[in-house]
């Protein structure tokens, strides 16, 4: 390093500490939305340039004249050698969804603050790191599976455990996912219109591009833009026509249509809805993150929230229990996100041309990712602390009329009048904008604000507002449609080891009982949540803040059993580290949601509760009849359930890794299984 | 690569799919003797792999 570089990072890091000092100390006064932005910035940059170098140099011992498998195996298909900056964006494209734009909105709740702390550090040393070395680890295994790698890595149980993990996430994802469409569509005409025209617009697409003009990817896409933003326009003059009742749909309709919607999506040719609708989601999110981004940088706006709220010690509206654990699963993505390590070790790893690009590839996009989620709490901390309480807090806590939701979020600390809630609706042309938990709505309000700051003035606020909602359910209702069909072929896979019928996919019967058994526990539990007097969210999130900093735990698990096996022992704590933390952080919420005593947070005791009620004919508030109450139990079991998988899947991870790990240490050579570099000797396995 | 190639192949790499020249010119290179997938056949092919189920996949 020159004397010159030196000077410059030493100046970048001061800057870095400098904005990071603001956002941590300043009190009393608003903050600038752009000290966040300034802190992050500066420490992805040095975090890459020296974090990423030392892992790959001295952990991993990237070595860029080793060939990918895109180079041994080239193909021109699947295994294609591919421009570090192209592949970045089809790596970025896939990890960044709607997860880093929920979870830093629901953790708003504790204040700005933890969350901003809590998406660098956990980044830099669990998110990045993670990406990396799963991309790295199944890069010199011909690009296998996250699966195919636990059970050559840590034996064939370690691998089925991990299998049926990553089964259960799925699940709760496209739950979760669908139910904050249900909560931002529910009731709204102008939003349900918008959304709803994307599936004709997505099928002219498809024809389009299938007998037209096939293979015309831009082309379409910017049709189907314009037909998109028509739709946004059209939506707002038929939520105020006659025809507004047909888009005005409660909760459990919405649940219901969109069951039975991804269940007849996911058994259509690809082409037809999938892939059109795919370009335009992926298109839009690209887009919409830019713009917001540059939104921000023009509007500088000043924080609101407060830094740290009172509810950092428990017993806030949004999400149930402490900061310790349940903020480290509440924002997964963003920070450390196990899902990416199916990413990681899927197509990305078969296109990379070099060794070299890995960090770029895995540590470089990651951060990208977090940068988003870094936006998305910006955008929570900007609006009014009353509002945003309004918001997203359950209606069994605040009502659904603006003065009970104004004296509600007032005696919470947080003023409002209930004149500001309703003009807060009108300015974005809904009816309400009272108890829209989910997230989506909150960040569409402050999308709204940011967008018509710079462009539009107020009198757009309503178009840009329906304008995220649209971004938002869109891609998300891509991830379901996808996801049910990768959930499909993952319980094949699982059934296949008990039937072996169901794996071979001879004729149409294994895929479709497979199809509607996905939907089905994907949809069991939208319902649930959609029927929940707390609005869901609140049961729902945590679950899949558990699942998915599970399946990172197993992911960082099975890095450090690969360090080993590398004989890079002494290098080990680099993931061993981060996933001793997410054992704790998914062990401690895990046990918490099981055995709570208080029925807020514990599953079992608010099953407890409900049913020694039930047992004494009493009808606990907010369940109607007897039935509801026992309706109410079952799902408390049945979530308990769950997150016992889930402590389970990760206590066996652990225990097969740990022996893994001394069974590496008690050989003195390296015995990885990787693909030997050109001119070496395989080494025994 | 030109700014206007590099955007293009990039945003059609975000929804997975790879370069037809590429492709052509990896089975000019090591297939000469098989005929190639024309570009509506590879564009297919690759539309189907991509989002066929197995080893798709995308975050949250």
């Amino acid at each position: 390093m020159t004397t010159k570089d030196r000077i410059g990072w030493s100046a970048l890091a001061l800057l870095g500490a400098t904005a990071l000092g603001v956002v941590a100390t300043v009190r009393g006064e608003s903050v600038n939305a752009l000290w966040i932005v300034t802190a992050a910035l500066c420490t992805y940059l040095i975090a890459y340039r020296f974090y990423a170098k030392f892992i790959a140099t001295r952990v991993l011992g990237i070595d860029p004249s080793r060939p990918t498998p895109a180079v041994r195996r080239a193909d021109g298909l699947d295994y294609v050698a591919t421009d570090r900056r192209v592949l970045f964006g089809h790596h970025f494209a896939a990890i960044a969804g709607a997860g880093p734009l929920v979870g830093p909105v629901l953790a708003a709740q504790m204040g700005y603050l933890p969350g901003v702390l809590w998406i660098l550090v956990g980044v830099v040393l669990a998110g990045a790191v993670q990406d990396f070395c799963i991309l790295f680890v199944s890069m010199r295994r011909d690009g296998r599976s996250l699966g195919e790698l636990v059970r050559a890595e840590m034996g064939q149980v370690a691998g089925t455990v991990a299998l049926v993990g990553a089964f259960a996430i799925m699940v709760i994802i496209l739950a979760v996912l669908a139910l904050i469409v249900v909560r931002a569509l529910a009731e709204s005409p102008w939003g349900l219109f918008t959304v709803a025209a994307t599936i004709p617009l997505a099928l002219l697409m498809g024809c389009y591009t299938r007998w037209l003009r096939p293979g015309r990817i831009g082309e379409v896409s910017v049709l189907g833009i314009v037909g998109l933003l028509a739709a946004i326009v059209l939506g707002g003059q038929v939520a105020q026509s006659s025809l507004a009742p047909w888009f005005t749909l409660t909760p459990v309709q919405l649940c219901f249509g969109l069951i039975a919607y991804g269940a007849v999506a996911a058994l259509l040719p690809v082409w037809l809805l999938l892939a059109p609708r795919d370009y335009l989601s992926t298109f839009l999110k690209i887009g919409a993150i830019v713009a917001l981004a540059l939104g921000i940088a023009i509007m500088a706006p000043p924080l609101r929230m407060p830094a740290l709220t009172q509810f950092t010690n428990g017993g806030g509206p949004v999400w149930a229990g402490t900061l310790f654990p349940f903020l480290f699963i509440t924002i997964a993505c963003g920070a450390v996100s196990g899902f990416h390590a199916l990413i990681a070790s899927g197509t990305t790893p078969k296109l990379i041309a070099s060794e070299g690009d890995a960090p770029f590839i895995g540590y470089g996009a990651m951060l990208a990712e977090s940068f988003v989620a870094i936006m998305a709490l910006v955008g929570a901390s900007i609006l009014d602390p009353g509002l945003y309480f309004a918001m997203n807090s359950p209606a069994a806590v605040v009502g659904t009329s603006p003065e009970s939701a104004a004296a509600a979020v007032t005696a919470m600390g947080f003023p409002i009048t209930p004149a500001a809630l309703a003009q807060a609706a009108r300015d974005v042309g809904e009816a309400t904008v009272i108890s829209r938990t989910g997230g989506a709505p909150t960040l569409a309000v402050a999308m709204a604000e940011i967008f018509s700051h710079v462009l539009g003035g107020s009198a757009m606020k309503a178009f840009w507002y329906h304008f995220a909602i649209l971004f938002e359910a869109l891609f998300i209702l891509t991830a379901v449609d996808a996801g049910t069909r990768a959930g499909r072929f993952m319980l094949q896979d699982l059934l296949g080891l008990a039937v072996p019928r169901f794996r071979e996919g001879v004729g149409w019967a294994p895929g479709l009982v497979a199809t509607f058994l996905c939907v089905g526990a994907w949809g069991f539990f939208l319902y649930q949540g959609v029927t929940d007097p707390l609005g869901g969210v609140n049961t729902l999130w945590p679950l899949f803040g558990i699942a998915n900093q599970m399946l990172a735990a197993v992911a960082l698990v099975l890095a450090t059993v690969v360090l080993f096996r590398m004989k890079r022992d002494r290098y080990a704590w680099v993931t061993a580290a981060p996933a001793a933390w997410l054992v704790l952080c998914t062990g401690t919420a895990g046990l918490q949601k099981v055995f709570h005593a208080d029925p807020a947070i514990g599953f079992l005791a608010h099953a407890a509760k409900f049913s020694a009620a039930a047992a004494k004919g009493r009808v606990l508030a907010p369940a109607k009849s007897l039935a509801d109450m026992h309706r109410v139990v079952l799902n408390d079991r049945i979530d308990a359930g769950l997150c016992a998988l889930f402590l389970a899947v990760v206590a066996t991870i652990l225990v097969f890794g740990i022996r893994a790990c001394l069974a590496a240490r008690r050989v003195d050579r390296p015995t990885v299984s990787e693909i030997p570099a050109l001119g070496e000797k395989t080494v025994a396995a | 690569m030109t700014l206007i190639a590099l955007l293009r192949e990039t945003a059609r790499a975000m929804v997975g799919m790879p370069s037809y020249d590429a492709y052509r010119r990896h089975m000019a290179e090591r297939h000469p003797d098989h005929e190639p997938m024309d570009e509506i056949a590879f564009f297919r092919d690759r539309q189907q792999a991509r989002y066929g189920g197995k080893g798709g996949g995308r975050c949250c």
